[in-house]
């Protein structure tokens, strides 16, 4: 019985160049206060262009519309919970958009005289000593703009530390159970890829990886709690044995959301992660990005971090641009200065205390989900689940329904599908995550929901598995997408 | 199912050995196993190919898979519809949708492939 | 906390289900050794208040208020109302990325209107979803030259904005990517076509420059075209001020255009979040870099949008792929879509044309080192006076100067870098001129 949704009218909206018409405007810029300019002149006939083909002109009220429109045909945080895991799709506190938006901070440019960037200098400053508090490392780049590139930045570091001793080394051990980014990032880094398994219980298989590490190893890759929401259990052991041997460990931070105020990584032996800001620090998905992708160091790494650094000179900061072993800038300017305000936001807001209690509840929403849906869903690992849980769909496949089926019927439910088969090492993945911001009801609902679609697997598999049927666009063509790519309006 | 003079690799290649040339495809198996073909990269003419290296790959909407030559020699000739028309792999693999054509530099290679009841064995054990 | 929605009694409950009496039972399958034993050393929560006041005090600190006459690669232009109006909708604002076509049809349907709209402003066949921002498209527009050509160096103009530079730098060292540069020449200020002549080679992939250029100045893409072109290398070129494509041709002869949108209603915002772009020809399609959305169809026939072309990316491709992004810039890149409907065909040329307007009338005021045509932003020497000194006679009168290019010139530390958009104010400028005689 779905309890969660009702259909309802949504109206339609065609493309803006379908609703464009000569001479519509929604714009009005001032009169000029300064002589205009002739275009040929001032450029050079040759430079300048014909209007600009096919752009669209609408009105204000149209704008809106369109807009508006387009937007109730999302689904969306603010409508319910979207069981992603590793994705931490928490609630993004709307006090982050009114501090983002502050005058003195969001108009600030990055090559302001010092004089008149303290503040901003001083935020940085506040959130590199926060994100190392918490991540129990010495120094904090906030330089990468997303998870995927303070991973390159990350394995840049341990690149140039190996090449400072000597010896860069060729590889980087990389689980089977790890993000796409991971390996992706270390072939652009200019390193070979080896996977190591798990072991039966999901954990890194430490005999298997004492025979991998060998001098030609620069790092492990390794997300702790691992992709299967467990955590690595023997992560000290692990390190011991990268240190033996000259390598590194690298830590990929997206399941930091079971560890703030319980564990450190820098307590168990990491030399180098990144933070999804966007994940465990509230900053919004909005629709794909921004991210933030802050890489906390151990000491040891610190003088090859991107320059500049912040530093205190008597009671002002300033930018040290002096740092001769940087591996050199990751971006442009000092990273993603709008986002790190709004994580700062919601630093501020919980607090120490705060930011522990929200993590209990991220690890008690997901062990509760696990309880529930247990007797109905294939459990692959019994080791203990931290702040999300996999599932497989093995039950469901023997009456022929897939773990993405699954997931398209939990849409006419009223929820955004979790995730679905990945992790890799489990066949027909179910992965969810809850995150602390939801509450019982919410989580009852997703639950009820998951065993309704469970009981009807048995009774109505076809169903199944050609929901979703109450959406206002159904199962879209992805086949004809990729055969003949439109990636562009054409009149 | 499976034609009786093609020879057969593990990784779900045919191959039509005639002298000194052939004819390099998927099997039917292959085409079901990736889904609804999307995409194939195909190597150029003239292209040098090892036994066992990949020659290409198959795209499906959410996988990618190579595709191993089954054996040693020169690319001829590319199967141009398959450009225009991906889908072709799906609908006949042994046939129309064939992939290259080759010039053999090792024609002995062919010997130890799998013959067809061989890999319908394979195919059979394997689900 | 206000951002925990249960009530103690219904922890209590979840708690009975899990059959655990503590929250702390939850971690003790931790090993000892991990766990943290000591609280996080930071002050507890604070109320919405005092979050908000924190933010002003520090927003107090930066000079809020100063006309500022910066550019290079962050610009000051008016943000449309109607921008923060329509990404604050949480719709918007909360949603994930659009993996689930059916719904996301809001997202997917924006980010559509966003590809053809700068396909249409950059001449390009295709543009995708969105880079972090204009310095990280750079490399990975290289390495989508050298993935299309097969050839691995790379030639970058020195009027390419430096930090842009800096990046690819960083990226490059390890791809065996070997990246040289190329000058510009000191009377015009466009670059040097003899020196990429003499510099360029059979195993070129990609030549970079940038238009308007860091100094400014519209640049050679046609000539640094043909070369390129002749020696099997690609030509890039990149922009950082978008407002300049209101106006200036769009660079055609280019094979790949990769640049900055933050001058579309984008929040200065100390240096980011922004959104880069890259925009190709259809034949390099499958080696572009990032998130896709193509048009299709629903099984009822309705017209549909859809990611596609995925297994070119990291989540599919894993080692392989095109790049290890996997973020796009959607929110960031949706204000730009916004500012970009507002204005529209014809307000973007207006919006341009007072640029240009308000820039020339500074520079007629002032005397520009370079010859070469400019659109929004130019470098003048002051005789006399060094960049710094003019810099802070203007600070005393609150208004922000130019950028002094000692730090990334050496040959131009007696000049300064100046910008005027359609927000600098005649009196402002008017001043500017004063202080510099």
């Amino acid at each position: 019985m779905i309890t969660k949704v009702r259909s309802h009218l949504s109206p339609n909206e065609a493309l803006l160049f379908e609703r464009s018409s000569p001479g519509k405007k929604a714009y009005q810029l001032p009169d000029l206060d300064v002589p205009p300019v002739d275009a040929a002149e001032a450029l050079g006939a040759d430079n300048v262009r014909e209007a600009i083909e096919g752009f669209p002109e609408v009105s204000e009220v149209e704008a809106i519309r369109h807009f508006t429109r387009l937007s109730t045909w999302n689904y969306a945080i603010d409508y319910g919970m979207y069981p992603l895991g590793s994705c931490t799709m928490k609630y993004n506190p709307r006090i982050n958009e009114l501090v983002a938006r502050t005058e003195g901070l969001a108009w600030a440019h990055p090559y302001q005289p010092e004089s008149l960037s303290q503040g901003c200098m001083e935020v940085m400053a506040r959130v590199e000593a926060a994100l190392a508090e918490i991540t129990g490392m010495d120094a904090v780049t906030l330089q990468p703009a997303a998870g995927a590139h303070g991973e390159l930045t990350g394995i840049l570091l341990i690149r140039a530390l190996l090449q400072k001793r000597g010896n860069p080394r060729k590889k980087i051990l990389i689980p089977d159970s790890a993000h796409g980014t991971n390996p992706a990032t270390a072939a652009i880094a200019g390193y070979a890829i080896e996977n190591i398994k798990s072991s039966e219980t999901g954990v890194l298989d430490v005999s298997a990886l004492e025979r991998l590490v060998t001098d030609d190893v620069a790092a492990l890759m390794v997300t702790n709690p691992n992709t299967l929401g467990v955590f690595e259990e023997n992560i000290n052991r692990v390190a011991e044995i990268l240190h033996a041997k000259g390598a590194m460990l690298y830590m990929d931070g997206a399941n930091m959301n079971a560890l703030v105020g319980i564990a450190r990584p820098g307590d168990f032996g990491v030399d180098v992660m990144h933070l999804n800001l966007h994940k465990t620090f509230s900053t919004p998905h909005g629709g794909g990005g921004p991210g933030a992708g802050p890489v906390a160091v151990k000491k040891v790494l610190e003088p090859f971090l991107p320059a500049p650094r912040l530093k205190r000179s008597g009671k002002k900061w300033t930018y040290d641009y002096k740092r001769k072993h940087s591996i050199g800038r990751v971006k442009a300017f000092y990273g993603n200065f709008g986002v790190l305000v709004r994580a700062f936001a919601y630093i501020l807001a919980h607090g120490g205390p705060g930011l522990r209690n929200a993590t209990v509840d991220a690890v008690l929403n997901a062990v509760y989900i696990r309880k529930r849906l247990e007797p109905y869903f294939d459990l692959p690992y019994s080791s203990p689940n931290m702040h999300e849980v996999v599932f497989s769909d093995d039950r469901q496949a023997k009456l022929g329904v897939r773990t993405g089926e699954i997931a398209k019927r939990l849409i006419d439910y009223g929820f955004h599908p979790y995730t679905v088969s990945f992790p890799l090492i489990v066949h027909g993945a179910l992965m969810i995550e809850p995150t602390e911001t939801e509450g019982k009801m919410e989580l009852d609902q997703f639950i009820d929901a998951m065993i309704s679609i469970a009981k009807e697997v048995e009774t109505d598999p076809q169903m199944v598995k050609n929901a979703p049927y109450g959406t206002r666009t159904s199962k879209v063509d992805e086949v004809t997408a990729a055969r003949k790519p439109v990636l562009r309006w054409k009149p | 199912m499976y034609p009786e003079n093609f020879r057969y690799t593990k990784e779900h290649e045919w191959v039509l050995a005639e002298g000194d040339t052939a004819t390099v495809g998927i099997t039917d198996h292959a085409q079901e196993e990736l889904g609804d073909i999307v995409y194939v990269d195909l190597p150029k003419a003239g292209t040098h190919l090892e036994q066992g290296k990949s020659l290409g790959s198959v795209e499906s909407v959410k996988a990618v898979s190579d595709i191993y030559s089954p054996v040693s020699g020169e690319v001829t000739e590319i199967n141009a519809i398959l450009a225009d028309s991906p889908e072709k792999l799906n609908e006949d693999p042994h046939g129309a949708a064939w992939l290259v054509k080759m010039k053999l530099s090792a024609p002995e290679e062919v010997k130890n492939l799998m013959s067809a009841s061989d890999y319908q064995t394979y195919i059979g054990a394997e689900k | 906390m206000r951002y925990l929605p249960k009530s103690e009694s219904e922890r209590r409950q979840i708690l009975d289900a899990c059959g655990v009496s503590s929250p702390d039972e939850l971690f003790a399958h931790l090993p000892e050794a991990v766990r943290l034993k000591r609280p996080l050393d930071l002050a507890p929560g604070i109320s919405e208040y005092e979050i908000v006041q924190y933010f002003r005090d520090r927003g107090d600190e930066n000079g809020k208020g100063y006309p500022s006459f910066l550019g290079a690669g962050v610009y000051h232009h008016f943000r449309p109302v109607l921008v923060d109006t329509v990404v604050s909708r949480g719709e918007f604002l909360t949603s994930y990325t659009p993996y689930q076509a059916e719904i996301a049809q809001g997202t997917l349907t924006t980010i559509f209107e966003f590809q053809t709209m700068i396909c249409q402003l950059t001449g390009m066949d295709v543009a995708n979803a969105s880079m972090y921002d204009g310095s990280t498209a750079v490399p990975e527009a290289a390495m989508m030259a050298v993935r299309a050509t097969g050839k691995g160096r790379v030639l970058i103009a020195r009027s390419v904005h430096p930090e842009y530079r800096e990046v690819l730098t960083t990226y490059a060292k390890h791809q065996g990517m070997p990246v040289e540069e190329f000058g510009y020449v000191p009377e015009a200020g466009t670059i040097d076509l003899e020196d990429l002549d003499r510099k360029i080679d059979d195993l070129t992939g990609a030549v970079i420059i940038q238009s308007p250029n860091f100094f400014g100045i519209v640049d050679q893409v046609k000539a640094a075209a043909g070369i390129a072109h002749q020696r099997g290398a690609l030509l890039v070129v990149i922009f950082t001020e978008a407002v300049s494509l209101g106006i200036l041709e769009p660079p055609a002869d280019a094979d790949i255009v990769a640049g900055e949108l933050q001058s579309f209603a984008i929040s200065p915002s100390y240096g980011g979040p922004y959104a880069g772009i890259i925009a190709t020809k259809d034949k390099f399609i499958r080696q572009m870099p990032g998130r896709l959305v193509g048009q299709t169809t629903d099984s009822r026939g309705n017209r549909a949008f859809c990611l596609t072309l995925s297994t070119r990316e990291q989540h599919i491709r894993r080692e392989k792929a095109t790049s290890n992004i996997c973020t796009n810039q959607a929110l960031i890149a949706l204000m730009a879509t916004v500012f970009m409907t507002v204005y529209g065909k014809q307000g973007l040329r207006e919006l341009a044309e007072q640029n240009l307007a308000k820039a020339h009338y500074l520079a007629s005021k002032l005397k520009p080192r370079f010859c070469g045509k400019f659109f929004n932003e130019f470098v003048v020497k002051i005789e006399g006076r060094s960049p710094d000194a003019i810099n802070q006679a203007l600070l005393k009168k609150k208004i922000i100067g130019g950028l002094p290019l000692g730090r990334f010139y050496p040959e131009l530390a007696d000049s300064l870098l100046l910008c005027a958009t359609e927000m600098s104010r005649r009196a402002d400028m008017d001043t500017i001129a004063e202080v510099a005689a």
